[in-house]
């Protein structure tokens, strides 16, 4: 199986990771997940900053992949984060997983956005019309990873 | 020493990036790390006494009982909001 993680602050083309993955011998089924900005319910977002600890972050993603590959036959995971500042309806996550049948690859996807928005280092603060704020973590994140457990 | 690296709100609110202690050779828990560091003011204190903080060892995710000594790298850090 391979494995593909990226940091990156440059935006990423959603199709050419598609191709990409759809290459993989035996590959009969690929899941794609964008995460993107979004905008706050009252219009007010300006921007977003990603923060994140440079290192650890790639390792942590790694052994995410690692994870998933251990519970499901996968052919290919692509995991790309984007840091700096975003603007609304930018992308900031992709996750993309090839493997033989559909219900691993959709597994693992959220799998891996589960395990992601809990253990990798990251960090989002709002640029908003009132002020700059950091994001907190949300309880429903945590419960999410429940259910693998 | 002992390389501290703080994120985030974190290190805004605690006005640091980078703190370096020695610990003269010394097996330490992140613990009592965190009892020095506590110790240097009120803001530090307080900032670093929160439940949800989060800690790593030579970049990896570790309990407060994990061991650190010279030449490790140990980051605190508030609870991830990636994806």
């Amino acid at each position: 199986m391979s494995i593909f993680v990226a940091v990156q602050s440059d935006d990423f083309c959603v199709a050419s990771e598609y191709d990409e993955l759809r290459r993989h011998s035996a590959c009969g089924a690929v899941v794609t997940f964008s995460g993107l900005v979004r905008e706050l319910s009252d219009n007010t977002l300006h921007s977003m900053t990603l923060e994140h600890y440079p290192g650890m972050t790639e390792q942590a993603l790694i052994a995410i992949a690692q994870q998933a590959q251990s519970r499901w036959q996968l052919g290919a995971v692509h995991i790309i984060h984007r840091v700096g500042t975003l603007k609304p309806n930018e992308q900031i996550v992709f996750v993309g997983i090839a493997s033989a049948h559909r219900a691993a690859a959709f597994a693992a996807c959220e799998f891996i956005m589960d395990y992601l928005k809990n253990r990798a280092p990251f960090w989002k603060k709002e640029h908003t019309a009132s002020g700059d704020y950091w994001v907190g973590a949300k309880a429903s994140d945590q419960q999410a990873l429940a259910r693998w457990e | 020493m002992i390389k501290i690296l703080f994120f985030a709100a974190l290190r805004e609110r605690l006005d640091c990036e980078q703190y370096l202690l020695s610990c003269d050779g010394k097996m330490l828990q992140v613990a009592d790390v965190l009892q020095q560091l506590q110790s240097r003011c009120q803001n530090w204190q307080q900032e670093l006494s929160r439940t949800d903080l989060l800690c790593a060892v030579n970049q990896h995710l570790v309990p407060l009982t994990a061991s650190v000594q010279d030449g490790d790298e140990l980051a605190f850090f508030p609870p991830v909001t990636g994806g």
